[in-house]
Order: structure tokens, then sequence, then C-alpha cells
């Protein structure tokens, strides 16, 4: 059973994103809002002081009318006509009527229609080539003929006026413009804070030891109170779903090693007694069957331990030389009686990122194979290297080595060597080998020494 | 050959049809050139044949066709009649005003007229070239004695203490006929009161009226007038007997007509005229000035005291008939006692 691939989240958008783009199209529109709204009201303004200079020429224009001695004297003041051509150059045009008669000026300027006595009326209209912007006012004036309206109607050309429009229409564009910046620099920082507790949680569980199924206390905004709810009752249940199949591991690998050992007690005792041959051999087979029944269950339930503790690595640092050093005493009466010497090698500084019992567990078998398949008076040598590049756990014998072919075959599950000639085993020791290495981010290789006998590595990064 | 023909009857033609008064008429540059530049001008051939002459050096292949009339005649020619011209140069700056005002000037840019002053120009359409004061020519013989007046109040003065020195020999425009007459005299009054005390006091002393600056300036040094007024100092300038009379640029302020071009609507040689144009404009002003009128007298004023006649609509308040009619009646009873 290997470890179960882990798939990778499906992404579909990203809230930053869609914020930021919410924001940015709102930040648009209102600037484009604002560009018109700055525009029309300035050009208003514009206009209306372009009005208010020609309303009040044609006032001053107005007043200066008089009668003196029966006739109607008109002193044009210098100021009325110059003062419309002050900022910029302008072409101006007026025209005075006594009712519907005319009396000066330019008798084709068009007149606004019955500007009121009060109100100065407004018109804009092509006049001589140009497009103009009149003014008209009005007054009751009497004369030795009676009364008539006086009117005068003053008219001005639009340079001024459409460079000052042009002049606002880069100022409203550059409004426009800094309005949507500022935005977009707001919705950036908007759209980053609002992003950021989703961040900080999910930097809090992921940072979290494989062990660590504690709910989440940190506190989060309102929205993700519901998500982090539904987590930390997921956890819940996985801690217990988990402990439950540890106690069925521990429970399981109890159940099925201790009657076999019962067995395999009362086997011995009965060889011991029974002097008939046959029976004798039946017996020593029986228990050869039983130790390679229990050694069979015993590695089931190691492999089955390395899977689900690889299922979620721990991750802590690990003395590898001081567990090589604990490792070996614990297998050292085992080589013992087998005869074979085992022997502490180099031993380099090294600590690899992982889980102890299961590196234990891989170098256990390792020791184990060794011891097995080497004759006695063999030489076993483990070691450990590091060249702050690659950490590298040795494991060299001098039997008779992995079988020549298909060496890669060997590390299968449930595969064994043509080599094993009666030596119990159940083909899973270099299955565990590989699985906890490659999870420590390392390889597994085998060889044969150039003298002879098995040479083991696991080779992982260094730290 | 039919070409020439015809050219010279449509010449005839023209010329009989033209209602407008022309003074005086000449063509410059060689006769098989092709482009022809037709120019109305106020300004005496004589005046303006160096210019014609160096723009011609300058642009062989070209004719200059230079006709004189006087402004209100120019006017016509232009305003009524419709007469294809390619420029029109005038010292009548309200007339020029009034011409691009109505739309009957064209606009011109060139890297000639982005570097004129302000002043020089209006509405991209009437270009000044010359500033020519308007001076008091003083008759050297009679202020042998005299302190030299510097300004309009000094004059007054200097006419009441001495009534019968002056009586009959001053001159001034009749600004009934004259236009540039009529165009200082307004501007005078726009600057200051005195005007008009100085008016009174020389239509107390029988003042003469005269048409034009040269007749004043002829007058002065014959003796017959001691001080002319408001005379048009580039014309006193460029005679060759400026030791017979002071020319006298008055310090309260001194009026200062600026000729100008401007180039109608109906040019069938725009081309030709703006290069003309542009070539009378760009020794006008800038670094090696050298106007027309010969001696720059706008140098020796303070520019505090200069009043240039501002080109522009203003100008047209005193084209108003209401505004003329009172001025001039105004005028007549301070000047005609
Ligand atoms: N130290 C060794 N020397 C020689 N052969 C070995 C050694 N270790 C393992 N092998 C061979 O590799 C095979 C697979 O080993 P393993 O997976 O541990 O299974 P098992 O030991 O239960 O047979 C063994 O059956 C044996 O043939
Ligand atoms: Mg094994």
């Amino acid at each position: 059973m290997s470890a179960p691939a882990r798939q990778d989240p499906v992404s579909q958008g990203s809230i930053r994103r869609r914020l930021l783009l919410v924001q940015l199209a709102g930040a648009a529109a209102l600037a484009v809002l604002l560009y018109f709204v700055v525009l029309s009201v300035t050009r208003q303004v514009a206009q209306q002081s372009q009005d208010n200079v020609l309303a009040a020429s044609a006032l001053s224009i107005l007043g200066s009318a008089r009668v003196s001695g029966g006739e109607i004297v008109i002193d044009l003041p210098y100021s009325a006509l110059s003062m419309l051509d002050s900022v910029t150059d302008e072409r101006v045009f007026y025209a005075i009527w006594l009712g519907d008669e005319f009396l000066s000026g330019y008798q084709d300027l068009p007149r606004p229609q019955r500007p009121g006595e009060a109100q100065p009326a407004f018109l804009e209209a092509a006049f001589l080539g140009a497009q103009v912007r009149i003014a008209a006012v009005e007054r009751p004036f009497s004369t030795d003929l009676g009364n008539e309206q006086l009117s005068v109607s003053v008219a001005q050309t639009l340079t001024g006026r459409d460079q000052t429009m042009a002049r606002i229409s880069r100022v409203a564009l550059g409004v426009g413009a800094g309005f949507f910046a500022l935005s977009a620099v707001l919705a950036l920082i908007v759209a980053q804070s609002t992003i950021r507790p989703l961040n900080r949680l999910t930097g809090a569980v992921s940072r979290r030891g494989p062990r660590d199924l504690r709910p989440v206390s940190a506190p989060v905004p309102s929205e993700m109170v519901p998500l982090v709810a539904s987590l930390n009752s997921f956890m819940k249940r996985l801690e217990t779903s988990l402990s439950r199949s540890e106690d069925f591991i521990a429970e399981a690998a109890h159940r099925v090693r201790t009657p076999l050992a019962i067995v395999r007690t009362q086997a011995e005792i009965v060889q011991r007694r029974v002097r008939d041959e046959d029976t004798r051999n039946a017996v020593r087979e029986m228990i050869h069957a039983v130790d390679e029944s229990s050694r069979t269950a015993g590695q089931l339930l190691d492999h089955a331990m390395v899977v689900f503790r690889l299922d979620d690595l721990a991750c802590e640092p690990v003395d590898l030389p001081a567990l090589v050093r604990e490792t070996v005493s614990q297998v050292g009466v085992l080589s013992e009686m087998r005869d074979i010497d085992l022997i502490l090698g180099r031993m380099e500084d090294a600590v690899v990122e992982g889980d102890a019992i299961l590196l234990q567990n891989a170098l256990r078998n390792l020791l184990d194979n060794a011891i097995k398949y080497c004759p006695p008076l063999a030489e076993v040598t483990v070691s450990v290297r590091n060249d702050g590049n690659e950490i590298c756990l040795q494991v060299s014998d001098t039997g008779p080595g992995f079988p020549e072919g298909g060496k890669r075959r060997l590390v299968q599950r449930f595969s064994r060597g043509d080599n094993v000639s009666g030596v119990v085993g159940s083909g899973l020791g270099l299955t565990i080998v590989e699985d906890v290495t490659v999870a420590h981010g390392g390889r597994f290789t085998i060889d044969n020494n150039d003298g002879g006998g098995a040479c083991a590595r696991l080779f992982f990064p260094a730290s | 050959m039919r070409a020439i023909v015809l050219s010279g009857i449509l010449t005839l033609w023209a010329a009989w049809v033209s209602a407008f008064e022309v003074e005086d008429r000449a063509v410059f540059g060689p006769e098989a050139a092709g482009d022809t530049i037709k120019v109305i001008s106020t300004a005496d051939i004589a005046y303006f044949e160096p210019m014609i002459r160096s723009f011609l050096d300058r642009a062989p292949g070209l004719r200059v066709d230079y006709t004189v009339a006087s402004s209100s005649e120019l006017m016509k020619a232009i305003q009524d009649e419709r007469q294809s011209f390619d420029l029109a140069i005038s010292s009548a700056m309200d007339l020029q005003t009034k011409l691009a005002n109505d739309g009957l000037a064209q606009q011109h840019f060139s890297d000639v007229t982005r570097s004129l002053p302000r002043w020089a120009t209006w509405n991209d359409m009437v270009f000044a070239f010359t500033q020519e004061p308007a001076a008091i020519v003083l008759s050297r013989a009679a202020f042998a004695d005299l302190p030299i007046p510097r300004s309009r109040q000094d004059l007054i003065q200097l006419l009441r203490q001495n009534p019968e020195r002056f009586r009959g020999r001053i001159g001034t425009y009749d600004v009934r006929i004259s236009g540039l007459g009529y165009l200082f005299a307004t501007q005078d009054t726009r600057a200051s009161e005195t005007f008009w005390r100085l008016t009174e006091v020389m239509g107390a002393l029988g003042a003469r009226l005269y048409c034009c600056s040269s007749d004043m300036i002829e007058d002065v040094e014959r003796g017959d007038l001691a001080i002319a007024y408001n005379v048009l100092s580039s014309y006193a300038v460029t005679r060759a007997d400026t030791d017979r009379f002071h020319i006298v640029l008055p310090q309260d302020f001194t009026t200062v007509m600026l000729r100008s071009l401007l180039i109608p609507v109906t040019a069938q040689n725009r081309d030709g005229a703006a290069r003309f144009a542009d070539h009378i404009l760009s020794p006008s002003f800038g670094p090696e000035a050298s106007p027309l009128a010969g001696v720059d007298l706008t140098a020796l004023q303070a520019e505090s005291t200069l009043h240039r006649i501002r080109l522009g609509p203003g100008l047209l308040v005193f084209l108003d008939q209401f505004k003329k009619r009172s001025f001039l009646a105004e005028w007549q009873s301070a000047i005609v006692q």
C-alpha cells in the first residue's frame, strides 16, 4: 500500500483579484463620472463668467445712451468693447436698436429673442465666419417720438472660452485620473487587508505539527467563523479516527503476536520432550512456520504503521548518529547470537528532519537483513556521512550480497531474493526502507560491495 | 502670346472697374516671374521700396504689385468692393482692426509671428511692424530764446504765457478729415484730460488744421508754424533738414501708432503674401530690429511713458458713428472758437 497521491486543491478565481477588480471597476466608473461632473460644472462656470462679461459690456453701452437736444447720444465707453478682448484676442460685435430702428454697430448681428427687462438674454450663433456668444439687454427709452425699447446686443468670439474649456478638460481629466490612481492604491490596500486573516489562518494551520489536531483558537473575522468552526470539528473527528486506528494497530499486533509466542513456547517444550525423530522434525518445522508467521505479522504491522505514519509525516530534527547507536545496541543481542560482528563505522554529525520512529524502523530492517543473510563471523558496518549537501546512512556487510539481477525488484512488496534458502522473511523489509526514505525526501540504493557483501544506502538532503 | 494679351485686357478691365481711388502704383520684380503679390498700402512707394527690393532679392521669381491708396480707400477696396489683394498695409490701426474683426482678414501663423510681442499682433490676423510715435515738432527759430517744452503741461503753460508769439502759428491735425489725426486725438483723450485743455488753448490761439504730417512739418521748416502737435515723428526724422526743428516726444505720455499688415480673405496668392509678411515682420522686432521708420524713436523714450495704441476692439469704439459724432462735436467746439 503506497501513500495516497496528494491531490492539489482545485483553484478557481481569487478573492483578492475579484475584490481588486470590483473595486477598480467601481473606481473607474466613479472617475469617469467625476470627470464629467467637474467638466460640466466648470463649463457652466466658464460660460457664466463669459456671459457676465458680455452682459456687463452690453449694460455699459445701454447706460451710455441719453437724449440731448432731442437727439439720441450714445457715448460708447471704450471699455465696453476693450474689456471683451483683455485676456485673449477676441473679435467683438455689437448692435444698438431703438425699437425696430437700427442705430449703430452691426445690423446683421443675430438678436436673442426678447431679452427680459431685468434679465439679459444670451444666444450662440455664427456671425461673419465665426461662432459667437451674444448677450442682449434692453430698457425703455423715451424720446420726443415716444417710448421705445432701447436694446443693445454685444457679441464675442469664443477663443478665450474655448481655451478655458480646453484647460478645464485637462484639469478634469487630471482630477479623474488622480482619483482613479488613488482609488487603485486604496483598493490594493483593502484587498490585501481583507485577505490577511485568511493568510494568517492558512499559515497557522500549515505550520502545525502532524500530530497537532488542536482546534484553531486564534480570533478570526466573523465571516471566517463558520469555516474555522467546521475545520475544528473536522479535526476533532480526524483525531478521534486516528487514535482509533492507532489503537487498532496496537491491538492487532498484540492479539496476533501474543498467541503466536505462546504457540512457539509450547512447541519448544513439546520438541524437547518428544523423543521420536519424525515428530521432532515436524515440531521444528512447526516452530519455523510459527516464527515465519510471527515475523510476517510483525512486519505487516510495521508496514501498516509506516504507511499510517507516512500519511502524516512528523517533522522534527532527528540526530542520525544517536539514532544509529541506539538501534545498533538494540540489535546487538541478535548479532551476538549469530556471531556476527556489528561495527559502528564513521559517524559524522547529521540531522535529518523527519520521524525518528520510522527512520529507526528502516535501519532496523536493514540490520535485520544483514544479520539474517550473513553467515557467522561476517562483519556488518553502519556508518553516517554528511558532506553538507547530502547525508548518507550506509549498512554494509561481508555476506553473500544481494542476488545479482533485478535488484530493484527486491524492493517491491512481498518480493524475496532466491538466496533466502530457509531464512524466515516476508519480503516487506526493503519496501519499508524504500517508503521511509522517499517520504523523507531521500533515495534508497542497494548494491554489492566490490569484495562481496551487500551495501544498502539511504541518502537524505542535508538540512 | 494670347495669354499675355488676355492678361493685359484683364488688367485694364480690372483698373476700369476699380472704383476706389488709387494714388500710385508700381510693379517690382522680373516681368517673366510667375507669381505676383498684390499689395495695397497707405505708405508711399519710396518709403516701402527698400523693403520690397530686399524681399525680391531673397525671393527671386516673384513680383510685387504695389498700390498706394489712402486708408479709407484701402478700407473701401477691401470691405466694400472685395478687391483681391494679397496684403494690406496701413497706418490706420482702427480700420485694420475693423477689417480683421469683420472677418475680412485671414489668420497667419509662422515662426516669425510667434516671436512677435503680444501687443504687436491681434487675433493672428493683424500684425504690427513699426512703432511710430506722435511727436511735437518745434521750429528751432521760434524757440531760440524759449525753453523747450517737454510735456503737454509745459506746452499749455508756454502757450498761455506767450499767446501773442504763437497766435496763428500752431498746427495740428484736422481730425475731421485725417483718420490718423482722429486716431491720435481719441487715444490722447483716453490717456489724459490735458488733451482737451491743450486743444482749447490751441483753439484760442487760432490753431491751423492740416490733413497730413508732411504738410505740417514743411510749414514748421518754412517758419510758418512754430509748433506742430501730434506729428508722425517718423516723417520728421527721415527728412534731411532735421536741424531746423526739434522733435519732442512728450514725457507725460507719447502716443505710439503701430503700422500694421494683414492678409485679406480675398488674397489669391496667399503663400506669397505670407512670405512677404514674414519678411516685413522679421526685422521689426527682436535683437537686430531695424524698423522701417529709420531711427527707432521709441528707444529714446522710457517704456512707461509710451502709450502704444492697442490693437483690438477698443478701436472700434471710436469708429462708432455716435461716438465719432459726439467726439467731433466736442473737438470742434474746443478748437474752432
Ligand atoms: N544483507 C543482505 N544480504 C543478502 N541478501 C539480502 C540482504 N538483505 C536483503 N537481501 C535480499 O533481498 C530480499 C528482500 O529483502 P526483504 O525485503 O528484507 O525481505 P525478507 O528479508 O523478508 O526476505 C531478501 O529476500 C534477500 O534475498
Ligand atoms: Mg527482510
